[in-house]
Order: structure tokens, then sequence, then C-alpha cells
């Protein structure tokens, strides 16, 4: 983010265009979303194969922590989903639907039918491609100093009342529209550095961790998830929370100004407020 | 009217969903997509070549990890006449070959295999549906085996010939199970023909009298069933030419990840 307008940028009637994204934020980005939502769905497809999760190196197969399964319930078929000592009913969406047993329903896998083959075949494909993108992110930002400059949190800004005072903000989706716009707030650095340096290199980690091949190329790093099952269930919840991550931007992106936000992350522009005040 | 408006948005947010699942099976049926997709296992292959030596050993287990539930999967009890009969016998007339490329074709006897040098690992089995199980195997060390036979420079890979017919509704040879691996898996110190499993032969599910453990790579890999292992340059000329019966259905033929 680099907050200097420029000259031919001029503040018109109050509100100014400055260059909030810069270029490659924005190229990897978007090749991040593509690569995000294929290997989601396909990584959805793969769970399909064997819907539950165990933790330690081998499946005890009678004691999954989570499980989503078809039963019959008084004559009908049901989904059922088990998580610890839950069980819930979940037909239609998990366990049991389209007329089948599945984990996932076939709106959320690719490809919709049942494929384990072609699932794995997307999942790898995009996999490197999520890969070589967020290496070439990383590389950018450490060497061109967006992490430094933009990421990391200011000593201030993590104090105590700075941070109650943008949890109360952001609970009334109250956000500046000023030039304190211009920088990522406190709350998003922080739960932008949790996903750039845990749960996207986490999602890489467990991965790997699940493939023979590569527990053979060392065993230590690997078996610091607790095996291969710890590692498939690792994975599972991280996807899960960079799902809802996922689903907390987007409301975000949406309630700060949509426009404003999607034209700053294509074309870099963004416009703030010059004066006045900086409510909505 | 707000609520028109909303309920015009989520009628084209609902279809444009259609739309774009539609789109992503359509993708899924494109030969071009497939064959780009497939492009990354070649990057994986080579990935993992260049990472893993080729004598690094997949991590051996306690016997205290044995699973008491050792999942078996494939063919579980082969209903072909020919296998059937060896199973009726005990497997007394049953004889391993290894023929194709090689100086000295091998016919032994399960007597015969249990008499060459043997190796005993506990590994961990990965199902590419994503479980694992572990167990302990003996077998003899394949390697072992291929210096006895002789194998000529032109030989590339082994055909691992199997008894059991996992898809009878496969025209012709098709529905056999089979599989193949490169040489650096073959003279692997882990790669043995098992016979024996925790500590008992090999059981009918698990592939009895004889299975591949190739510890490396996932389990569809593993052949059940073993009655021949053919030393060949090239193997796009057998049945569907991947090289195994899930690979010609689709899947890596280097189950490394």
């Amino acid at each position: 983010m680099d907050a200097s307008p420029s000259p031919a940028e001029a503040p018109t009637g109050g509100r100014m265009l400055i260059r909030r994204h810069g270029l490659l934020v924005r190229i990897t980005h978007w090749i991040n979303v593509v690569a995000l939502v294929f290997l989601l769905g396909s990584g959805l497809q793969i769970f399909n194969a064997h819907p539950a999760l165990y933790w330690g190196a081998k499946s005890d197969f009678d004691r999954p922590w989570v499980s989503m399964t078809a039963q019959r319930q008084g004559g009908e078929p049901a989904g059922i989903t088990k998580i610890g000592p839950l069980r819930i009913e979940t037909t239609g969406v998990l366990g049991y639907s389209d007329g089948q047993a599945r984990g996932f329903p076939s709106w959320a896998t690719l490809p919709g039918h049942r494929s384990l083959a072609d699932g794995r075949r997307w999942h790898f494909f995009f996999a490197w491609l999520f890969v070589l993108n967020g290496l070439v992110y990383l590389a950018a930002g450490f060497a061109g100093g967006h992490f430094r400059r933009d990421v990391a949190p200011r000593r201030p800004e993590l104090s105590p009342r700075h941070l109650w005072r943008e949890v109360k903000d952001h609970a009334r989706l109250r956000f500046p529209k000023d030039g304190r716009a211009a920088h990522y707030n406190t709350l998003q650095k922080l739960t932008y550095l949790v996903v750039i340096f845990v749960l996207l290199p986490l999602m890489v980690l467990t991965g790997l961790a699940m493939s023979p091949g590569f527990n053979a190329v060392t065993h230590l790093v690997f078996e610091i998830f607790g095996g291969r099952q710890s590692a498939r269930t690792i994975h599972f919840l991280s996807a899960s929370l960079i799902v809802l991550f996922v689903a907390v931007h987007l409301f975000m992106v949406v309630a700060s100004g949509p426009l404003n936000n999607l034209r700053s992350m294509i074309t870099g522009r963004y416009a703030i407020r010059t004066g006045g005040t900086d409510e909505v | 009217m707000r609520s028109d408006r909303r309920r015009l948005l989520s009628g084209a947010g609902a279809s444009l969903m259609g739309l774009v699942l539609a789109g992503c099976d359509r993708l899924n049926r494109s030969e071009a997509v497939q064959a780009t997709l497939a492009k990354a296992e070649d990057l994986t292959q080579a990935a993992q070549r260049a990472l893993l030596s080729r004598t690094a050993l997949a991590k051996e287990f306690e016997p205290k990890d044995i699973s008491d539930d050792f999942r078996a999967n494939g063919t579980i009890n082969p209903g072909d006449p020919a296998y059937k009969a060896l199973a009726a016998e005990g497997f007394e007339s049953w004889r391993l070959q290894i023929d194709g490329l090689v100086e000295r074709p091998l016919s032994l006897s399960l007597a015969d295999l249990r008499a060459r040098p043997a190796r005993t690992q506990i590994t961990r089995h990965d199902c590419v549906e994503g479980w694992s199980s572990i167990g302990q195997w003996t077998g003899a060390r394949l390697s072992a085996l291929l210096e006895e036979a002789g194998l000529k420079p032109e030989a590339n890979y082994l055909i691992f010939h199997c008894a059991d017919t996992l898809d009878p509704n496969a025209p012709g040879e098709m529905g056999r199970y089979y599989e193949s691996i490169d040489l650096v898996d073959a003279f692997h110190p882990q790669t043995i023909l098992a016979y024996d499993m925790n500590g008992a032969p090999l059981p009918v599910k698990h592939g009895a009298p004889v299975r591949l453990r190739v510890e490396r790579q996932l389990g569809y890999k593993h052949a059940k069933y073993v009655m021949r292992i053919e030393a060949v340059a090239r193997f796009d000329d057998l049945r569907g030419g991947q090289g195994g019966f899930w690979e010609d259905r689709g899947y890596e033929w280097y189950a490394g990840i």
C-alpha cells in the first residue's frame, strides 16, 4: 500500500484516489482466489472418498472423531454427522444428499459426481499453482517491504486500548473513510498475519505430511503433526478456518464499501475522503 | 423495492452458481483440461524423485502401533476359478514367475520364496481414499530376486500380474488387477514380496499368498495376489496403457502423494 497521492490525483471535492494495493499483491491475490476455490471443491471431493477424520498415525475405524455417514432412520436414509460425542442429523447436506451416501453434497465438490481420481488431479494441479503463487507473494512481500510496511502492526496499535476500540468499531461496522482507510487496521493486520503465515503454510505442510513419498524424505518434520491421520485432520480444520476467514473477509468487503474495495483490488485505486467526518 | 432487489439478486446468485457448477463439470470432461491438469503429475513425480534419495526409508513403527483393524480394500476374495483352486490347496502348486527382460527366468514356490533373503518391517499403509493402517510385513526382498534373475539392460519397469479380477464388467483382460513400478522402487530396500502379515501367513483378503510392499507409495501400488513379475522396457502397450488397474482409471502412476 503506497498511500501517497500522485499529483494527478489531487483532491477533488473532498474525495481523493490513492494507490492502495501494489500490482504484485493484486495479481497474487486473484490467482490465490482461483486456486483456493478449486482446492476447496476438489479437496471436499477427496474428503468424500473417506468422510471420517482421526488423530494419530493410523485410522481407528471404530473411533473417528468426525464422521459423515448415511444411515436408515425409520426406513428412510438419513445423513448423520458425528463430531466427538455429538450426533447431528444433516440429511441433504452432509452424509446423505442427492439420493446417495456422500460426505459433502455434489454442489460443493469438484467434479460434482463422485470421482476421487479427478478430484486429486484438480487438487494437485491447483496445489502447485497455490504454492508457486504463494512463494512469489512471500518473496516479494519480504523483499519489497509489503509485510514490514503494511502488514506488521506498529507497537501502539497493539495496546489493549487501541485494540478494544477497533473491536468496538468493527462490531458496530464503523469503518474510517478518511486517510486512515489507506492502511490496514490492526485487526485486519493480525488476521492477515495468521492467514499468511499460519493457515496457508499449514495447508501445504499438512498436505505434504499425508504423502507417503514426502514422509520418506524426512520423518521428523512431518511427525510434528502427530502422524498422517492427524495431518489430515489439521488439513481439514485449517481449510475450515480459511473458509471462515473468506466469509468474514467478504462480509467486511461489502460492509466497508464493496465497489471501492473491489476497485482497489483490481486497479489499485482506492477513494478516501479528504475532509470532514470519517463516519459512513 | 428492497425485497424485489434481494429476490432478484438471490435468484441471479443461484443461477450463477448453477452455471459455475455446470461449467466446472464441463471443464472436468474436457480432454484438453485433463491433459493440462495431468502435467502437474509429472511435476509432482519429479519433485518427489528430486527430494527423495533412492534409498530413503519409509518410517517404521513399533509392534504396539500395529492396527487391530487393518482394512482390506479392492479385491478381498477373488472369484477367479484358477485362484480359488490354488487357495483351496493352500497355494501348494502356486508358482511365482519372474520373466520378461531377464537373463534367467525364475519359477518359485512359496517355500522357495521363503528361503530367499527376507526383510521384516512395520509400516503404515496409506490408502488413496485417505485412511491409514499399520501392519508388520515379512517378505522376500525384491532386489535379491531381481539380482538372481538378472535384469537385461533394456528393462525399465516391472509389471505385477495379479490373480484377481477387480472389475468383472470390464471387457477382456481390462478388469484384471495389475501394477507397475520402476527400478528405483524395485531395488529399494523396503520393497518386498510379503508372504507374512503380523507374524502369520498373509490372509486372502490382504492378497495371499504374496503381495507387493512398495512403502513410499499409496496402497493401490501394493499389488495383491501376485502371480507373475514381468520385466519390460515400457508398459504403454499393456491394457489401458497407464501401467496399472487404477492408473487406467485415472489415478497417478507415481502414487507418492
